[in-house]
């Protein structure tokens, strides 16, 4: 066990694990506010993205960096897919609350 | 304490704090800004493991693309965002208790990870020889070519996603139609006209 003056893995993906949990938290706790609820996704790809550093700085491979790069693309482009049916559904129905979103059903 | 140690708590804490604030802020706008504090803070993280690319890439895309992209969209929309917190408390109890007992999962299976896994007691590489731009430029275009084509066709098919979802024709509105524009002939643009002298063009 290294001590608390040494940073080790466990610390990053401590980090890591606790940001993920608050995302998941913000899913549950913000379940009306659609803005907040994408938020908290990339939160959590945010603290994956940690992980697979935090494991391709200690395991020496450079994979993982390349991997968060893949992860950090999938989050930019959910992003923007996203916010752009948001901006839809607010366009038709004038608020954004989760509640009604089962109209969107075809 | 090293000094290293200190940077890592303080990014740390700094980072778990600000992401607690994009949950729980009334306002989502501060919400976006504590979000791009929790880039900027976990791009501070990535620098002490040694990734300065992903660091450098996280801070531009991140925050100069996706969190600008959400406070544009904040912005714009004009909801009442009290509204959307009604069931904030009712939910409370029942998130706090998924989020404690998956914390206290993760907690456990990644400190066995840390302690008994591949990586147990390695310590990161420091002072290599060539820069970490230059590992991962090495293998991104080689080993990685094709999750690389990949990743820029899951951009080309977002952006052409989003353009379509948000694409309205109103009408009214003169737009461009390139196909008459290339079709036009000299017969259907252009008339000759006998003008006689002292009388000008009449409609």
């Amino acid at each position: 066990m290294t001590g608390l003056s040494e940073v080790s893995l466990g610390h990053y993906l401590a980090v890591a694990a606790v940001l993920f949990t608050i995302g998941v938290f913000g899913i549950f706790a913000n379940r009306r506010n659609v803005i907040v609820i994408l938020m908290s996704v990339e939160l959590i790809l945010l603290a994956v993205n940690i992980n697979l550093v935090a494991f391709s700085a200690f395991l020496h491979q450079v994979a993982g960096q390349i991997f968060a790069m893949i992860v950090l693309t999938v989050a930019a482009a959910e992003a923007a897919v996203g916010l752009a049916i948001l901006v839809t559904f607010f366009r038709n129905r004038g608020d954004i609350s989760v509640d009604d979103a089962a109209q969107m059903k075809g | 304490m090293g000094l290293q140690a200190i940077a890592f708590y303080v990014l740390a804490v700094v980072t778990v704090a600000s992401a607690f604030g994009v949950t729980t802020a009334r306002n989502p706008v501060h919400s976006v800004l504590f979000l791009i504090l929790t880039f900027f803070t976990a791009a501070g993280l990535f620098v002490l493991l040694g990734a300065e690319f992903l660091a450098m890439l996280l801070v531009v895309v991140y925050v100069g693309a996706v969190a600008v992209l959400f406070l544009f969209v904040v912005m714009m929309l004009d909801v009442d965002f009290a509204s959307l917190r009604a069931g904030f408390a009712r939910y409370l109890p029942i998130g706090g208790a998924v989020a404690v007992f998956l914390l206290i999962e993760m907690i456990l299976v990644s400190g066995a990870v840390a302690e008994r896994g591949a990586a147990a007691h390695v310590k990161p590489l420091s002072g290599e020889n060539i820069s970490n731009t230059e590992a991962i430029g090495r293998v991104l275009y080689t080993d990685y070519l094709y999750d690389f084509q990949i990743a820029g066709l899951v951009l080309l098919v977002a952006m052409i996603g989003a353009i379509v979802l948000t694409l309205k024709h109103r009408p009214g509105i003169k737009r461009q139609t390139v196909a008459d524009q290339t079709g036009r002939s000299v017969r259907g643009g252009l008339q000759v006209v006998q003008v006689k002298v002292g009388e000008g063009i009449a409609e």
